[in-house]
């Protein structure tokens, strides 16, 4: 699942189109693109508190949940939470967690929620930024084809096919590529992301961590690329009909050199900002990818803070996970620019 | 004279009422022509008069584990276990009749939540000039990269569990898309002529809003509405796999769950994993290919395509 239907791209790419900004100096461009960006970061930091203390649902109550609790050792769960405080007071104390990167101790491992964090951070951008390049080529590629031979066979194919992939639950693909590959026909380890006993050369180790990657990273970008297939094929219809086309073709030039030099380039602008956009979707998807096949990563620790219920480490993970995405999303705004030379000059 | 008594007498509510019957018309007509679209809805309410009819199909003691004791457990798909049979010797089929109707509901339900607060906010952001609009506009763009299921999954952790929880939480969660749609679409009709003339006239916004922009963007939310039906029904199975469903009502992603609780996959009990799994897949799909077409229809830029 992810924030944006594949079949509103047409849509959106219109819009950029009239919102896309002009001839704004570069300093001021990079000031207000960052402020926004720091406006995104407060707005989740509030939120990720408020979600957990205001709402109708009591933290200590659901952390107590399922478990045998007397009402004595909830009230010195209470405190240990420091909900017994007043509100502005948790909110101070919580304030000050976060700009020292603090967010508590997690309750099941017992160890500080940074740490924990910092421990399996790089997993999961190992993972999703390995799904990212392949997913995102692969969709690009294929989206242009399709969309350059509109109604063609190949584009048939195509489009059927990530339209069947886009409906299908991520968690569930995995566990079928793990019951086929992993267990029955045992091509690929089934789970983590290094062997009980490691080969001692680096290149051995390498190709062990890559061969405990490629089931995850194969269920990723199956339900991943679908939308960047479509996003670049309406984009590329959208050019298709424009006047410099004709030109090129009137030059004499061959149809595949007036696609790869003439259309693809300009196609490929509104389609970057969408695919960072997207990105969203790939950090959704490593929670449950992460989870069937037990990597290492964010993802996992979500799963296992949710089983808890650990909320400092929900907490944590909640405000990592969205400050990839602003940041993910600011870069999408500056490579934007870099590469449509129309908002670069002036 | 009788025919032109008849067009002078029209009252502007029955001819717009006739205007309307006629553009409904059309747009089934086109409708109808989409081969994928009709695949899908005709697929679509089959599944729904299934789920509807649950209780006459597979009377509720097919799912009482107490009068199921002598249903061999882990029974694979046979003519007698149509689609095998769970753990506890319940028909997977039964499971499935029964489970469409809570994930239908819960699609339905978190897509008019959602639906709700898009139309709403992306009216008002594209409506109000200045602080206001700004201000929503803001909001939308924020919602939007926010990774919606990681603040589901701390929406329904933190709410008391249960089905309406879900339901909130993908609904709370997933409205920034149709927002930033419908506020492009206000954007468009406002800068139609006719609004002028209204507000000349001494228009509210209020009149505004209910007379001019929602019909104008209605349409659009009704394509993203088949979208998103697709999605929350995807999202909810997602949120039950991780944990955080309601184990007492049995949705599609529960039974999911319940397969993976007794490990399923790894002890070679395939249909229960596969059956369920296929089943979100069609019926998501389903509502993709009727939303694609309707969108279709409606989005001038698409037609032709």
């Amino acid at each position: 699942m992810s924030d944006a239907m594949p079949a509103t791209e047409a849509v959106i790419i219109e819009e950029q189109g009239e919102a896309r900004p002009r001839g704004v100096p570069a300093l001021s461009y990079a000031l207000t693109k960052i402020g926004g960006a720091l406006i995104s970061l407060v707005m989740v930091i509030i939120l990720g508190f408020f979600a957990f203390k205001i709402l109708p649902g009591d933290p200590a109550a659901a952390m107590a949940r399922d478990r045998p609790m007397t009402p004595e050792q909830i009230q010195q769960l209470r405190e240990q939470m420091g909900l017994d405080k007043p509100l502005w007071q948790q909110f101070g104390d919580y304030l000050v967690n976060v700009f020292t990167l603090n967010f508590g101790e997690s309750y099941v491992y017992k160890e500080s929620v940074a740490s924990l964090i910092g421990q399996y951070f790089w997993n999961t951008i190992l993972l999703t930024g390995t799904v990212a390049i392949i997913a995102i080529a692969l969709g690009l590629w294929l989206g242009q084809k399709a969309g350059w031979k509109h109604g063609s066979l190949f584009d048939k194919v195509t489009t059927g096919t990530s339209l069947v992939l886009w409906s299908v639950p991520t968690f569930w693909l995995g566990l079928i590529l793990l019951m086929v590959f992993g267990g029955t026909l045992r091509w690929f380890p089934t789970g983590g992301m290094v062997s009980p006993n490691p080969p001692d050369d680096v290149i051995g180790q390498i190709l062990d961590v890559v061969s405990h990657m490629v089931l995850p990273v194969i269920t990723m970008v199956a339900v991943v690329y679908a939308q960047y297939v479509m996003v670049m094929r309406a984009s590329v219809m959208e050019e298709k009909s424009a006047d410099y086309l004709v030109t090129a073709r009137a030059k004499g030039l061959r149809d595949d050199l007036v696609r790869s030099r003439h259309a693809v380039p300009n196609a490929l602008l509104p389609a970057v900002t969408l695919v960072f956009m997207h990105i969203g979707g790939l950090i959704a998807g490593a929670v449950t990818v992460e989870t069937v096949f037990s990597w290492p990563g964010l993802g996992k620790l979500t799963f296992e803070a949710i089983q808890g219920p650990d909320l400092p480490l929900l907490q944590g993970t909640f405000v990592v996970f969205s400050a990839i995405i602003i940041v993910m999303n600011l870069a999408a705004d500056f490579i934007y620019r870099w590469l449509d030379p129309r908002v670069r000059r002036a | 004279m009788s025919a032109e008594n008849l067009t002078v007498t029209r009252s502007p509510r029955a001819m717009a009422w006739e205007r309307r019957r006629g553009a409904i018309g059309a747009f089934c007509a086109e409708f109808a022509r989409s081969r994928s679209g009709m695949i899908g809805l005709i697929f679509l309410l089959v599944v729904i008069v299934i789920a509807a009819l649950a209780p006459v199909i597979a009377p509720a003691w097919m799912l009482d584990v107490t009068r199921l004791l002598d249903s061999p457990r882990f029974a694979p798909p046979s003519p007698e276990h149509l689609l095998g049979t769970d753990h506890q010797g319940r028909e997977i089929w039964v499971r499935m009749v029964w489970g469409a109707q809570v994930s239908l509901v819960v699609g339905f339900a978190a897509t008019a939540v959602s639906m709700v607060i898009g139309t709403v906010v992306g009216i008002a952001a594209g409506h109000f000039t200045g602080w206001v609009g700004g201000l929503l506009m803001r909001l939308i763009d924020f919602f939007l990269v926010l990774p919606s299921l990681i603040l589901a999954i701390v929406l329904s952790s933190v709410l008391q569990r249960g089905v309406w929880t879900i339901v909130i939480a993908i609904g709370l969660t997933s409205w920034a898309g149709t927002a930033r749609v419908v506020r492009s679409q206000t954007l468009s009709v406002e800068s139609r002529d006719y609004i002028e003339r209204s507000r000349v006239l001494g228009a509210g916004h209020w009149h505004i809003i209910v007379k001019h922009l929602l019909p104008g963007v209605l349409p659009l939310v009704l394509a993203n509405t088949t979208l998103t039906v697709g999605s929350a029904i995807i999202a909810e199975s997602t949120l039950s796999f991780l944990g955080l469903g309601d184990t007492t009502t049995q949705s599609w992603g529960a039974v999911l769950k319940n397969s993976m609780d007794v490990s399923a996959a790894t002890s070679g009990y395939w249909w229960y994993v596969l059956v369920p799994g296929i089943a979100i897949v069609l019926v998501v799909l389903a509502f993709t290919l009727v939303g694609r077409a309707v969108e279709n229809i409606i989005n001038p830029t698409l037609r032709s395509r």
